[in-house]
């Protein structure tokens, strides 16, 4: 990706080329690998200070695996993560922990993410515990009441247990425990995905005011690109494992140039009858290849309604085509206006 | 799809008979479901009503819990009792009250008249037999028709549902089928006896997007096609706006507006309605800021008194925290709002 002047702080996240590949095994007593799931196959991202990525494709295609890679709960079978300039696989195990605090995690599931049998009060300390030089013991407490108190939650309920907590109330508890140790990079897997659409709004806004506050950058990672458009200053499309097309939300948005950005968005429902039929729905033919065996060249060319012979061929890497401003991995990238009605 | 008439039996045309092919295809009145809890009763649904019209695409929208997919059980007649009860009401096919049906007519119902979808396109499916076994299994069981005939009949469903090489397909397990296709499968399944009424319960909610899309419109093309008449519960606005000819909005098991789609989106006329129009991004708009609906749904065991969404309500004042619930207001022919305050909601 270009190093494109931008409006917010330095890099603080960065991938180089990362992979992440699940064997897949046959036979019980003598495992034999077969081959190998492509979760995450050569995905370079970039994240500035303050700025929010989002991070958008269909079911399997990544994304969660990216996630989990990021904050450490997974370790890649190649490629890098550049936090803050130190690249994470020379990071002695000693200084680890201290580099780690500054990424945190949110989970999609606020149901099943929290410890049931744990306090709301403990839930949110326990990061004190692992990184016990972040907060002095006996401030602890204040602490922990300043962060329910951040996220909107009533600090007195310190002491209640998760199931006494709607499920966007569940999700601010997550969101307290992430910011426990002053991390400035959030990771956000699907953070308001299993929510009522009447309690979405409130954690969007909460994550876009504690960004605002504390100068926070975001990987936020959803399947609902209204919210991402919401939210997102820059946006990956990721499939099968690649990101396919990256740029800022009006790039993507409103210039997307790659064919399954394209197919995706014009996919999104729209709330509002007056644009029925009056829109670009493009409807992609087929399924999603299996992540063990993507197809050669382009892996979109089996669904691709312009694919060419080069297409299976070739595989076309992501970046700046003629044309555009933005980096897209198509060979026939050109733009196409999808979201809203056709002109 | 080519059907030669069934053969009726006399109990069949004794039901037949009654139905009043001038009254609309499904109309819920006053309709009440209660759960027996450990915490009391749960009010699902507290005096549900909508008429659904020949060939209209009905959507029931409402938030989880808000008691959609009990209405629809309740029409289905497929309600676990206990611990579920009907209290009130009464749900008229064709101008007939699923409610005082024998069981026997209310099966006949369910095989040939009202069909539905699942969400859970995988769990509705049984794991261990072909996708063309329990296709053709319908034919065997209700058209009588012989293995042959009634596979053939399998390929035919599955090919309007647009799966590929349905011929081989047809013999397939569920698993082998992806969530799309199985999803589709579902919808042959449906339709196989070309019922005229299909309920669609959430019936894209675990697709993705693309695939959703084109769930979607096959479900639209083969409605158009067999001139059915539709409901389809979702949660969705975006979809909705797509597919829907009218709407009815739920809130704590009850409509709380019920208007032509058109109508809705551009001037609506309930403050839950219009709250939830203003909390969701649009793909298509950027930077607007989204609304928060404060405080949370209601607790069934414990619906607030008078209007439901009143803690919640930026318009309420006093009349409305207290009984009796706001009542239909007619905003408009064919649009109803349960708001005191219904004028000024629209204007503002
Ligand atoms: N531990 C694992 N072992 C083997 N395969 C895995 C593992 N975790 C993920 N995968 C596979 O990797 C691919 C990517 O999965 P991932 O969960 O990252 O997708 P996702 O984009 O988050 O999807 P969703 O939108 O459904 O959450 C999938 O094909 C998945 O089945
Ligand atoms: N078998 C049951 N026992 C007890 N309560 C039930 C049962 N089935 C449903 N309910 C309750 O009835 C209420 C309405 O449920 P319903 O399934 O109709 O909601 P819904 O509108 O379909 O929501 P969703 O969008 O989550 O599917 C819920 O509060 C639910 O907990
Ligand atoms: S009746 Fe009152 S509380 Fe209910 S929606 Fe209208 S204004 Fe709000
Ligand atoms: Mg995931
Ligand atoms: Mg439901």
């Amino acid at each position: 990706m270009t190093d494109t002047p931008s409006k917010f702080g330095e890099v603080v996240l960065e991938t180089k080329d990362l992979r992440k590949h699940y064997p897949l095994t046959q036979g019980i007593v003598f495992k034999k690998q077969v081959g190998a799931v492509r979760a995450v196959d050569g995905v370079n991202i970039q994240l500035r200070r303050g700025e929010t990525l989002g991070v958008v494709g269909e079911s399997g295609c990544g994304k969660s695996t990216l996630a989990r890679l990021l904050v450490g709960l997974e370790q890649p079978t190649d490629g890098s993560i550049m936090l803050k300039g130190k690249d994470l696989s020379k990071v002695s195990s000693r200084d680890m922990r201290s580099v780690r605090r500054n990424i945190q995690m949110v989970m999609q599931d606020p149901y099943t993410s929290l410890n049931p049998r744990m306090t709301v009060g403990d839930i949110i300390g326990e990061p004190f515990d692992i990184h016990p030089e972040v907060v002095p013991k006996k401030g602890r407490i204040a602490r922990v009441r300043e962060l329910i108190d951040l996220v909107g939650l009533n600090a007195d309920h310190i002491n209640r247990y998760p199931h006494q907590f709607s499920g966007g109330q569940r999700q601010r508890i997550g969101i307290a425990r992430a910011l426990a140790l002053n991390p400035e990079i959030i990771v956000a897997d699907e953070p308001v995905s299993a929510l009522d659409v009447s309690i979405q709004a409130q954690v969007v806004n909460l994550l876009e005011r504690l960004q605002d506050e504390f100068g926070l950058a975001y990987i936020f990672i959803a399947h609902d690109l209204s919210v991402v458009r919401h939210i997102a200053d820059r946006v990956a499309v990721m499939y099968l494992g690649k990101v396919v097309e990256t740029g800022n939300e009006d790039e993507i948005y409103e210039h997307t140039t790659h064919p399954y950005s394209q197919a995706l968005l014009s996919a999104v429902p729209v709330p509002d009858p007056a644009l029925r039929g009056l829109r670009d729905q493009i409807i992609l033919e087929g399924d999603v290849p299996s992540p063990a065996n993507p197809p050669s060249g382009c892996r979109f060319r089996t669904r691709c309604w312009k694919a060419q012979e080069i297409c299976a061929q070739e595989e076309p890497p992501l970046m700046v085509r003629p044309g555009s401003e933005h980096p897209s991995a198509c060979h026939f990238a050109e733009e196409r206006q999808v979201v809203g009605a056709v002109s | 799809m080519t059907t030669e008439a069934p053969v009726k039996s006399p109990s069949t045309a004794r039901f037949l008979s009654q139905l009043d092919m001038t009254a609309p295809p499904l109309e819920v009145r006053n309709l009440h479901v209660e759960f027996h809890t450990t915490s009391g009763e749960a009010h699902a649904v507290n005096g549900m009503n909508f008429v659904l019209s020949q060939g209209e695409t009905r959507a029931i929208l409402g938030e989880s819990g808000s008691g959609k997919s009990v209405t629809a059980q309740a029409i289905m007649g497929i309600l676990d009792s206990p611990p579920a009860k009907i209290t009130h009401g009464e749900i008229l096919y064709r101008g007939v009250d699923l409610l005082k049906l024998s069981d026997e007519d209310r099966r006949r119902v369910r095989a040939n008249h009202i069909a539905m979808i699942f969400q859970d396109a995988l769990s509705a499916l049984n794991p261990v037999f072909t996708v063309g076994f329990q296709l053709g299994e319908l034919f065997r069981k209700h058209r009588g028709m012989s293995r042959q005939a009634s596979k053939a009949k399998a390929i035919e469903l599955l090919d309007m549902v647009k799966i590929p090489a349905a011929k081989q397909r047809v013999n397939d397990f569920p698993h082998q089928f992806s969530g799309g296709m199985r999803q589709r499968v579902m919808i042959a399944m449906a339709l196989a006896l070309e019922p005229e009424i299909l309920i669609a319960d959430e019936p894209t909610t675990a697709l993705d997007v693309t695939v959703q899309a084109q769930v979607m419109g096959l479900l639209s093309e083969l409605q158009r096609e067999h001139n059915m008449s539709l409901i389809l519960i979702t949660h969705d606005m975006g979809v909705v706006a797509d597919v829907a000819d009218s709407i009815s909005v739920m809130y704590a098991g009850r409509v709380v507006e019920d208007a032509p789609v058109a109508d809705i989106y551009a001037r609506p006329a309930h403050p839950y309605t219009k709250a939830l129009l203003e909390s969701i991004p649009r793909v298509d708009l950027k930077g607007q800021e989204l609304a928060v609906i404060k405080g949370l749904p209601p607790v069934l065991t414990n619906i607030p008194p008078g209007c439901a969404f009143h803690p919640r309500c930026r318009y309420a004042k006093d009349n409305c925290k207290v009984p009796p619930e706001p009542p239909h207001y007619d905003v408009d022919v064919n649009r109803v709002a349960a708001c005191h305050y219904w004028r000024e909601v629209i204007e503002s």
